[in-house]
């Protein structure tokens, strides 16, 4: 009797442990239907991992992830046409009043200050990335460089990656006309990694041996270092649902906030933060 | 005409009309929302100086007289170049080559119509862009190179169009300029582009309509700066590349505004070009 009672409970705990540890995705076992996720491109990564394991458990549901910006993002799931708008930037009080949004930080990405790896410039002041911006330097002689114009390259109005550098590099400063703009991280590495007097930013996560991350008064950009609070230029990445989500939105807003979700977030190269942190 | 519609030959032309009345309503409530909203942007964006020369969302201007400037610039002269390209490529079709180099041209233009813009765009990035920058200055992402991929781009439509409508008037008037005594190069430029003129200028107005409104490579290749360009290594933003740059990024305020007085421009440029090809065709042809 007694052995008998003793394996019923190890049968309970046996359960509960292996419930405990598919947990996660455990949560999709009944639903079914389609989750339509977009904006921000910086998110784009984490989410398309994130709907394949999902859709891979139960091949009853269906995750499209999209691009498009974090603009995009609020007019869709303000709109109703996504279940999920991703920003790279918090929420403006009109956007939330306007649509009634809830919204989700999940991660931290760093924006990089780059430029090409031949280039010997590589820690610049506050100050200076102010100049350059503004047009008030426009020679890499004045920085240490080997003399020639520098070629300087931004992202379009309202990009989160955007938003972020000039909100914590640039202030009120008034952007020269003659920045070039490009439309993503991925055509602002093509840029700077073929052009030697180029300078522009990327998200951390993006940066590789093709471009040179420059310093900011002698804070490296890396993810560590974005993590800890030493580099100073970072932004939050945010998830936004219209009103509280339910059902399949919630699921997956839980499974990115999950064990597996910050692996994902990690791997995609941004820093994990745990659900209601701030 | 009976079996064909299974109604009776009375209902066919009602339908047909039905048909074609309801597709250029639909046309114009798209065409008439373009302009409202364009309209409506210019009464709410009253002191946001749209329609000025200043592009700073700091000061709360938005101005995009530059980008119009762009557009037109950038429009201009690409098609200035591309027609003259196209007009060679169709003289070289209709016998100013031998036959296996036009034969070897019309494959060519063939396969470069099956060619997506954005393998231009991005072929160019690398291959058009460094060079320019390397031996002209500037960044690369200029007006030049802009222009270049546009010509290039709008050259086989053009070259199609032209090449239908000399190759018919060349059958037809062969036999008595042979008579006469002329060569295949005299033929060509006394007697059949003369008579082409018509749909050599039609050429012209779809090639503008496309440099107008193309959108991906002004905003791959033309830099995006919004300022004007003097010369042709200054960076630029067209209508198009502003519409494509900040549709992806922002809803409502001054931007948004512009965006809706850009699309309302680029309806207006339009129309404008194609009413103009309309009057000077009727004049050529009397």
């Amino acid at each position: 009797m007694k052995f008998l009672k003793n394996s019923a409970w190890l049968l309970v705990f046996v359960l509960a442990a292996s419930a405990a540890a598919a947990a996660p995705l455990d949560a999709f076992r009944d639903l079914e239907g389609t989750l339509d996720i977009a904006g921000g491109t910086a998110h784009i990564p984490v989410m398309t991992q994130a709907a394949q394991d999902i859709m891979t458990f139960n091949p009853k549901i269906r995750i499209t992830v999209a691009g498009g910006g974090s603009g995009v993002g609020v007019k869709q799931v303000g709109e109703g046409l996504a279940g999920i708008g991703n920003t790279g930037r918090p929420l403006k009080p009109a956007e939330v009043e306007k649509f009634g949004l809830r919204t989700f930080p999940f991660a931290i990405d760093g924006v990089a200050l780059a430029v090409h790896p031949a280039n010997p410039v590589r820690n610049l002041t506050k100050d200076q990335v102010a100049a350059i911006y503004s047009g008030s330097v426009t020679d890499w002689k004045d920085l240490g460089g080997e003399p020639g114009a520098i070629n300087v390259y931004g992202r379009e109005d309202g990009s989160g990656t955007r938003e972020t550098f000039t909100n914590k590099l640039l202030g009120k400063t008034e952007l020269a006309p003659t920045v070039n703009v490009v439309s993503s991280n991925g055509a602002m590495k093509t840029a700077i990694a073929q052009d030697r007097r180029a300078i522009g930013y990327v998200g951390i996560g993006h940066l590789d041996s093709s471009i040179a991350g420059v310093s900011i008064d002698g804070h490296v950009p890396s993810q560590e270092n974005a993590a800890s609070g030493e580099y100073p230029v970072v932004r939050d990445l945010f998830m936004n649902t219209k009103g509280e989500p339910t059902g399949l939105t919630a699921a997956f807003i839980d499974y990115i906030y999950s064990e597996p979700g910050a692996k994902i977030i990690e791997k995609s190269g941004y820093i994990p933060i745990p659900r209601n942190s701030k | 005409m009976r079996q064909h519609c299974g109604v009776s030959r009375h209902h066919c032309p009602l339908l047909l009309r039905a048909l074609a009345l309801s597709v250029s309503a639909m046309l114009g409530t798209v065409i008439a929302f373009i302009l409202i909203s364009g309209a409506e942007a210019l009464m709410t964006g009253q002191g946001l100086g749209l329609f000025g020369a200043v592009w700073n969302p700091a000061a709360g201007k938005f101005g995009i007289l530059p980008m119009i400037q762009a557009t037109l610039l950038l429009a201009f002269s690409s098609l200035g170049l591309g027609w003259c390209l196209s007009l060679g490529c169709c003289c070289v079709l209709n016998g100013l080559a031998p036959r296996w180099a036009a034969r070897w041209l019309r494959g060519l233009l063939t396969l470069m119509t099956a060619v997506p813009t954005v393998v231009y765009g991005f072929a160019a990035v690398f291959l058009l862009v460094p060079p320019i920058r390397d031996a002209l200055g500037g960044t690369g992402f200029c007006w030049l190179t802009a222009g270049l991929l546009l010509a290039l781009q709008g050259v086989p439509a053009m070259t199609f169009i032209m090449d239908g409508a000399v190759r018919s008037i060349a059958a037809e008037s062969r036999l008595t300029a042979t008579a006469l005594g002329m060569t295949t190069a005299q033929h060509l430029s006394r007697v059949v582009l003369p008579l082409a003129s018509r749909p050599l200028l039609s050429a012209a107005i779809l090639g503008l309509g496309r440099a107008v409104g193309d959108a991906l490579l002004p905003t791959m290749l033309a830099g995006n700066a919004i300022r004007f360009a003097h010369t042709p290594l200054d960076s630029m933003r067209t209508l198009t590349a502003h519409i494509s740059l900040v549709l992806s990024s922002d809803i409502g305020g001054g931007e948004h505004l512009s965006l809706l007085l850009a699309g309302a421009l680029l309806l207006t440029f339009c129309a404008v070009f194609s009413l103009l090809s309309r009057r000077m065709a009727r004049r050529v042809r009397s």
